[in-house]
């Protein structure tokens, strides 16, 4: 019953956002998230809107997807939107009992929800097109300067490597430990919140005893492979920016060129 | 033969010194050889991986000195070149895979010597294919049977460039399957790149494939010798709380009863040979 987890939302491809370098990616995506701030006139909306939909159509995830990543936060978004709709003065178009829905209201409203939405859809294209595990090493590199002044950064990407390789395992684990304590007459699924979390305690011992037993096998096992930090190490895969990732950011800063100058001169 | 690993008058204590220590190896003295296939049997601590874990300075000895290559595993500065020519493959799979990819765990190695990514990579491809695992390199471990993930695992000491690997009891948690599996490819390794095969195991079976046996017995080497000398010391086995294989426990009892058989049988044929010519009627 808990197989079909998965971790993160990857979702494999070929497109060009797939083969890009991920530390590109993760700094495009910053770079975004700066333009979305300075949008304020329908214009750079517009702007900013195909772009984020000319991206989506191109990483060849489906689109069902991709709106899917929007639900859980799809009553932020109604709130905002209502928050705004009567909270700005101005031309009166409509009178709700107490609230006054103004011209400029509906205008920021729609402003700041298309905010969140495009922050939403442009964070989860990256999580879409990228592994864990190249988001984890893309995060190693970016944080490696961070070194010099105590930044654990091999120890942090380390850590969630583990934590990816382990997850799966660990949920195998409590599938079977549920499946053992239910043969003897456990039940997860009935009474009040209360007895359900007393139910798991049986469940919660044994896993994590088994946790710690293999956290220790594990870190003998690293050791007995020459394991000895993130000092002197190399890697397999070492990233690399390639011709992809320099259209990119050409294209990148042509849209901030773009923006930037229909912010501040079209006003 | 030119000898690898020494071990002289090795003794080891878990918290010296404490209230609580523990006596656990006591004055091993053994050699091994380059190119060796040792077995090493012995009754649930008996002291087997304690013992394994000095041959790559996992543990350092509290008495004696333990050799690798001429170099005292005291030597702490000489740590990684220890640990880079005795690769271990431990008993849970599942427990010694760090990576989520099975290439990138064949990496882990060769990654941690600093070695540049080029060569890890002509490095990883030759250890998959070595084990039959090249098929294999992008799944992650959870899709992998257990007799897969010992191959992996023996892929990664193998990525390292290692003399000699110890395998703690690597099919204790396998099916049948799996045994065969690993055992066929330790054998090969072991016949085709002359490895030295370090084997713990409490499989009889598993250990008459070595060419030397030793038997652990509360910490010190009770007894040694090929196979056939080993096994066929049924008494002694047996006070050890060790299996003894069939054909030797069937003649050992027949000669109890007096019949008149000779001591070293080892295999079934053997036996039904020795049967045959004792003269032995049903
Ligand atoms: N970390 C430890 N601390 C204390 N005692 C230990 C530790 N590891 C093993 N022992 C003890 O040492 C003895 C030998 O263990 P071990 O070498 O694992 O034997 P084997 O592998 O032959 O079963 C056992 O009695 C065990 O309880
Ligand atoms: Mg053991």
């Amino acid at each position: 019953m808990l197989q079909d987890i998965t971790l993160g939302q990857f979702f494999p491809g070929t497109s060009f956002l797939h083969r890009m370098d991920p530390r590109v990616k993760i700094g495009l995506l910053f770079l975004l998230i700066v333009l979305v701030f300075l949008c304020n006139t329908a214009p750079t909306y517009g702007l900013l809107g195909a772009f984020t939909l000319f991206l989506m159509l191109r990483s060849h995830v489906p689109m069902r997807m991709m709106l899917k990543s929007l639900r859980p936060l799809v009553w932020i978004i109604l709130f905002t939107f209502l928050i705004h709709l009567c909270s700005h003065p101005g031309e009166l178009i409509a009178q709700l009992g107490p609230f006054e829905i103004t011209k400029e209201g509906l205008q920021q409203g729609i402003f700041i929800s298309l905010r969140l939405v495009f922050l939403i859809l442009l964070s989860s294209l990256l999580t879409f097109t990228t592994s864990p595990l190249k988001l984890t090493d893309a995060m190693e590199r970016i944080l490696s300067p961070g070194k010099k002044i105590g930044l654990p950064a091999h120890e942090l990407a380390m850590m969630m490597t583990i934590a990816l390789r382990f997850v799966p395992t660990l949920i195998e684990e409590t599938d079977k430990i549920m499946k053992a304590q239910a043969a003897r007459g456990s039940d997860f699924a009935s009474g009040n919140i209360l007895q359900r979390l007393k139910g798991f305690v049986p469940v919660l011992v044994p896993l994590f005893l088994s946790a710690f037993r293999r956290a220790d096998e594990l870190a003998m096992a690293m050791e007995a492979r020459c394991y000895h930090g993130g000092e002197g190490r190399t890697q397999m895969k070492s990233l690399k920016a390639g011709r992809l990732d320099y259209m990119a950011c050409s294209s990148m800063a042509v849209l901030t060129g773009l923006l930037l100058y229909l912010r501040f001169s079209m006003q | 033969m030119e000898e690898l690993i020494r071990l002289e008058d090795l003794s080891y204590t878990y918290h010296a010194g404490q209230e609580n220590e523990r006596p656990v190896l006591k004055h091993v003295d053994l050699s091994i050889r380059r190119g060796e296939f040792l077995a090493v049997l012995g009754a649930n601590g008996s002291g087997k991986s304690t013992l394994a874990k000095h041959l790559n300075a996992i543990l350092i000895p509290t008495g004696g000195r333990c050799i690798v290559h001429g170099i005292d595993t005291r030597a702490t500065e000489e740590l990684w070149r220890i640990r880079q020519q005795v690769g271990m493959v431990f008993q849970n799979p599942d427990n010694q895979m760090v990576a989520a990819v099975v290439e990138d765990d064949v990496a882990f190695g060769p990654e941690n010597l600093g070695i540049p990514p080029d060569e890890i990579r002509s490095r990883v491809d030759a250890a998959l294919r070595a084990v039959g695992m090249e098929d294999y390199r992008d799944f992650a471990p959870h899709r992998l049977s257990g007799g897969q993930k010992q191959r992996v695992a023996i892929a990664g000491a193998l990525a390292m460039e290692t003399d000699c690997i110890v395998f703690d009891e690597p099919t204790a948690m396998l099916d049948p399957r799996g045994h065969e599996e690993v055992m066929a490819t330790v054998k090969q390794l072991h016949r085709e790149r002359g490895i030295t095969v370090v084997y713990i195991t409490h499989f009889m079976e598993e250990a008459a494939e070595a060419e030397r046996v030793i038997v652990l017995e509360k910490g010190s080497i009770a007894l040694q010798g090929t196979p056939r000398e080993v096994f066929t010391q049924v008494e002694q086995l047996k006070r050890m709380k060790l299996d003894v294989p069939m054909a030797a426990e069937m003649v050992y009892r027949l000669r109890q009863k007096g019949v008149k058989l000779p001591k070293d049988v080892l295999t079934e044929e053997e036996l039904a040979e020795a049967l045959c010519q004792s003269g032995w009627k049903m």
